[in-house]
């Protein structure tokens, strides 16, 4: 494989979305939900629980993770893995926090690597 | 080696616990066959009684699931009777078919015996003895108003009365000596016992000589020889057992009143073994569980070529009613060689008796106070001489050898081989190198390991006490279960602590009360959220992001992420108007499913998030305002058509339905509220089974709270009796105000109700006038801040972010 290339897009600022809370942007077919933690990290995930589709950008945040609202797994933030017993990942992308500007790069998810 | 055949008669509690000793000691001796006349495999029968009262359900009964069976390689034949035994050429018969066997166990326990008196046959007249009896007296007495009569007060009817009581229906004991339990009490524990179970609304009749049950097509009074008459809807047999030997007898093996065994537990035929209530040993048939327990474990050595042999023992009984200790063991007959000792405490409802002969136990009754229990049964057992302790013996244990001893002390004191739980037959020494060996640190683990205290429960304290013992300070058994794993607070603690404290935000709780996460978790946030929000209703501000989804944005999540929306209907009442309007948004939202929900209104499913407050606002401008049909508050107040149409109605059920409902709308609560409203006894709005529910009569309004009818059904209990409208809706008010400050997150009123006791809330309710009005008063202005209409407030643009992505890159991807 060649150099690794990167496709940072901008989506929004911080503000944007609420502490201990998530969005929603839309690429295509696919919704990726992107969260913010009660230390303002951001994160990006598919938003589709590795158990039957829940949407992810419904839940509660919490530690670094996210309980999906339609049969409570938690969902780890930063690799999209499912914790606890519960074993699944839903994919998870890369982002950037520049200024409270967010970047995220879709061409390039966690799972891959 | 080939295995050889094993046949196994009745799944019961005997051979359940023969075919766990058996898989122990043989795994692979034999292929099993287990033969069960009840649809079902082996539970703990004993437990049918916390299944009755609506305490435990069968879940929570069963000994051995179809994973265990599964994984010893048993063949279940449940529902398939033996019907014959061919010993010339082993096999058992059933309606099915013949099944070979190498050896048999007998294991069928015994049949209830009825009394031949006419009208026994009728529907509505039961046995207490398995699931099917259980099932059948659950839902006699769902019925309005209904009435049981049990014949027989020993140990089974005294427990399936208390239960039926608890379910709400008129009980009477007819009992045919002159005291309540004569095989266990004497007769001053007696005329106890029958004063305590009056107080909680039994009525007991001794000297009761049944002669008929009346009724045409179905039971409908008992008849006594005096001519006393007791209507009933349910009659109850509880007279007794006998040995089920049918099958023994026919096939010609010795039987006298049971099956006789040696002392391996083989039969006259040394191919077939028999064990529990169905077996005489030594002149003696058994109807307990420990003794029965003993057996199982002989014949499982037996079958495995091992020595055993089956010693006769002492048996001792409890009652299993919640708030009634009584234990009893061994024989307290009068006579003229034996004396007696007696300790009567009034004031305390405490008696003692001790019967003792050349200074040897040789029966105790304890009523009231019974945590000695175990200590005299062992004195019994063993035969100790007590004369060193005579004059403080009835004081029990802890005044033996000087100073007082706690109880746990007491129980340290106590030798290893010492019974603790009698159902199982496991000695303390057992329990206690269970233990330090395997680790263990509280009761379930006891549990898992000994069985101890997993059978009737009644032992659970001593178990907790020898925790303490040998754990010392690192065991606290007074432990409570943690919200979550975020605090070792428990809910109790917590709410107490947030108003003791001041604590006026999720940070300030977690803060000051040492929470170990940093921000809490899904368990804990909402019901901090929901605490805050109940405690300080006009400083705390709502934190949107600890509520679960369905309440953050006001409809409920579907499973493909859509979403639905329920409006109010006041009181299930609606119009032309309204349902025009709900038509209009159905058409120009494209929603593809309209549904009448179990609570009197309305659903429209499948509507996306994005177009959510569109719907709100057309919906809005019809009039219509949420129906919380997803929030931990007031759902519906369903209600009947009541004197404004129905000839039977007695008050105006709709409008005093819909003013609860005007009232009590947007109010957050523990976990859901639904209620309901009927005009008279009739109930067709089904408030007997709501959290509360008003049933009209014509003196006015009788309340009830405290029912379910989702995971658990449970009938209401009678808050009381109220003339007026106004006062129906300030008890009602105060009840849920008192709930709103006391209960649990996610803990149901029912559940609250129990955990703190129904006549506590009637005292607080109906008997302080301050209290209650009070509670009213803060109900009240808590509304000022909850009655907001959370989807008016959305149309008008609260929380946009929810209801829009933040960015749409469909187009930049495909640049
Ligand atoms: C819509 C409705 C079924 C229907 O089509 O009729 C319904 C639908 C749901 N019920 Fe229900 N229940 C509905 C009446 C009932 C009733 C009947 C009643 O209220 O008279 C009961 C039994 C009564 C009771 O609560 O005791 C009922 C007992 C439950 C339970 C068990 C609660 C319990 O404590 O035992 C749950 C689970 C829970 O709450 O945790 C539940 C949960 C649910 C949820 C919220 C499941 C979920 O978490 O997603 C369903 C939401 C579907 C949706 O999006 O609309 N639903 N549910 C009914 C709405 C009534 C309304 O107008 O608000
Ligand atoms: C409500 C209740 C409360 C009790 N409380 C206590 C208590 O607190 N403490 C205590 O020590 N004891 C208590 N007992 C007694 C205890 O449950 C019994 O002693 C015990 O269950 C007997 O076990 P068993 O295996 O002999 O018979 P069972 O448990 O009755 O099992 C026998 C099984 O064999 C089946 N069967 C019968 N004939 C056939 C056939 N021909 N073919 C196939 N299957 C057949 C029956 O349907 C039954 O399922 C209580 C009993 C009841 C009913
Ligand atoms: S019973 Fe209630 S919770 Fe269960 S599927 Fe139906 S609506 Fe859903
Ligand atoms: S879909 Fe997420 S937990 Fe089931």
């Amino acid at each position: 494989m060649t150099a690794e290339i990167r496709n940072w897009v901008h989506i929004g600022s911080l503000e944007d979305i609420p502490r201990q809370g998530a969005r929603c942007v839309k690429s295509g077919d696919m919704t990726v939900a992107v969260f913010r933690t009660a230390t303002d990290d951001v994160f990006a995930l598919e938003d589709r629980c590795p158990h039957k589709n829940g949407p992810l950008s419904q839940g509660i945040v919490h530690d670094g993770c996210v309980t999906c609202p339609l049969h409570n797994w938690v969902i780890a933030l930063e690799t999209g893995a499912a914790q606890g017993a519960d074993e699944g990942r839903t994919l998870a992308f890369p982002v950037r926090l520049e200024n409270s500007r967010i970047y995220i790069d879709l061409s390039y998810s966690h799972e891959a690597v | 080696m080939t295995r050889q055949k094993l046949v196994v008669v009745g799944a019961g509690m005997a051979s359940g616990r023969m075919l766990e000793h058996l898989f122990e000691t043989a795994p692979d001796v034999y292929d099993v066959t287990l033969f069960g006349a009840e649809p079902r495999g082996n539970y703990n029968r004993i437990m049918l009684s916390p299944v009755l009262a609506g305490e435990k359900s069968f879940d929570q009964i069963v000994t051995h699931d179809a994973d265990w069976y599964a994984g010893h390689g048993v063949d279940c034949r449940f529902g398939e009777t033996v019907i014959a035994i061919d010993r010339e050429n082993k096999t058992v018969v059933t309606g099915k078919g013949e099944t070979p066997y190498d050896r048999l166990v007998v294991a069928t326990g015994s049949a209830p015996f009825v009394i031949p008196i006419a009208g026994k046959d009728l529907p509505g007249v039961r046995a207490f003895r398995d699931l099917d009896d259980v099932e059948a007296m659950v839902a006699a007495a769902g019925r309005p108003n209904a009435k049981a009569v049990v014949i027989g007060g020993g140990l089974l009817g005294l427990e399936a009365a208390a239960a039926l009581r608890l379910r709400g229906m008129e009980v009477v004991v007819l009992h045919l000596m002159g005291h309540l339990m004569e095989r266990q009490l004497d007769p001053a524990a007696g005329f106890l016992l029958q004063k305590d179970l009056e107080g909680r609304g039994i009525r007991v009749h001794c000297e009761a000589q049944t002669k008929a049950i009346l009724g045409e097509d179905r039971a409908e009074a008992v008849l006594l020889d005096d001519g006393t008459v007791y209507p009933a809807d349910l009659v109850v047999m509880a007279v007794g057992i006998r040995p089920e030997v049918r099958i023994a007898t026919d096939s010609g093996i010795h039987v006298e009143r049971g099956i006789i065994v040696d002392d391996r537990m083989q039969s006259s035929d040394p191919d077939i073994l028999a064990i529990g209530e169905c077996v005489e040993h030594n002149k003696m048939c058994y109807g307990l569980v420990a003794p029965l327990y003993d057996m199982a474990k002989v014949a499982a050595n037996t079958l495995a070529g091992k020595e055993a042999a089956f010693r006769p023992v002492e048996t001792a009984t409890q009652l299993k009613v919640t708030g009634v200790t009584l234990y009893s063991a061994g024989d307290f007959a009068d006579g003229e060689d034996r004396e007696e000792i007696i300790l009567r405490d009034a004031a305390a409802g405490v008696y003692k008796r001790l019967v003792l002969k050349e200074n040897r136990i040789l029966g105790a009754v304890l009523y009231g106070e019974t945590s000695d229990g175990g200590w005299f049964f062992d004195l019994l057992k063993k035969g100790t001489d007590v004369s060193d302790m005579r004059e403080t013996l009835i004081f029990g244990q802890a005044f033996q050898g000087g100073a007082p001893l706690d109880p746990t002390a007491a129980v340290a004191a106590l030798p290893d081989d010492a019974e603790i739980c009698g159902c199982n037959g496991i000695c303390k020494g057992t329990i206690v190198s269970a233990i330090s060996e395997k680790g263990l640190s509280n009761l379930d683990g006891v549990r898992a390991h000994t069985k101890a205290s997993g059978s009737c429960g009644t032992c659970t304290g001593l178990v907790e006490q020898l925790l303490q013992v040998t754990l010392g300070e690192s065991y606290n058994p007074a432990a409570v279960t943690p919200m979550c794993g975020c605090t070792h607070l428990g809910h109790s603690d917590v709410r107490r602590l947030i108003k003791s404290k001041q604590l006026k935000s999720i940070p300030a709780v977690m803060q000051e009360l040492e929470w170990t996460s940093s921000g809490g978790c899904a368990k804990c946030r909402p019901a901090l959220n929901y605490y805050l929000v109940s405690d300080w209703p006009d400083e705390y501000a709502d934190d949107y992001q600890s509520r679960f989804i369905n309440e953050r944005v006001h409809a409920n999540i579907q499973k493909d992420g859509t979403y639905s929306v329920v409006p109010r209907m006041w009181g299930g009442m609606t119009s032309s108007k309204e349902l025009r309007a709900i038509a209009d948004v159905v058409d120009k939202f494209d929603i593809p499913a309209v549904k009448c929900t179990g609570g009197q209104r309305i659903d429209m499913l499948g509507i996306r998030k994005e177009d959510l407050p569109a719907v709100w606002a057309d919906l809005g401008k019809a009039g219509f305002v949420s129906g919380q049909a997803y929030a931990k508050g007031l759902r519906t107040v369903k209600t009947c058509v009541g004197t404004d149409w129905c000839r039977f109605g007695t008050q105006d059920s709709t409008g005093l339905g819909i003013r609860i409902e005007r009232f009590m709308w947007g109010s957050w609560t523990p976990a859901k509220v639904k209620m309901a409203v009927s005009g008279c006894p009739r109930n067709c709005s089904e408030a007997t089974c709501k959290d509360v529910g008003v049933i009209c009569v014509d003196s006015g309004f009788e309340i009830h709270f405290a029912g379910a009818a989702g995971l658990d059904i449970k009938g209401t209990e009678v808050l009381g009796h109220v003339g007026s409208e106004d006062e129906a809706l300030e008890h009602i008010v105060a009840l849920v105000q008192m709930y709103r400050e006391q209960g649990h997150y996610l803990e149901r009123i029912y559940k609250w109700a129990k955990r703190i006791g129904h006549d506590e809330v009637r005292r607080q309710i109906m008997e302080d006038a301050d209290r209650r009005k009070a509670y009213y008063d803060r109900f009240v202005h808590s509304q000022k801040f909850a009655q907001v209409d959370p989807w008016s407030e959305r149309v008008s643009g609260k929380d946009k972010h929810e209801f829009k992505p933040m960015a749409d890159l469909t187009r930049e991807a495909a640049e």
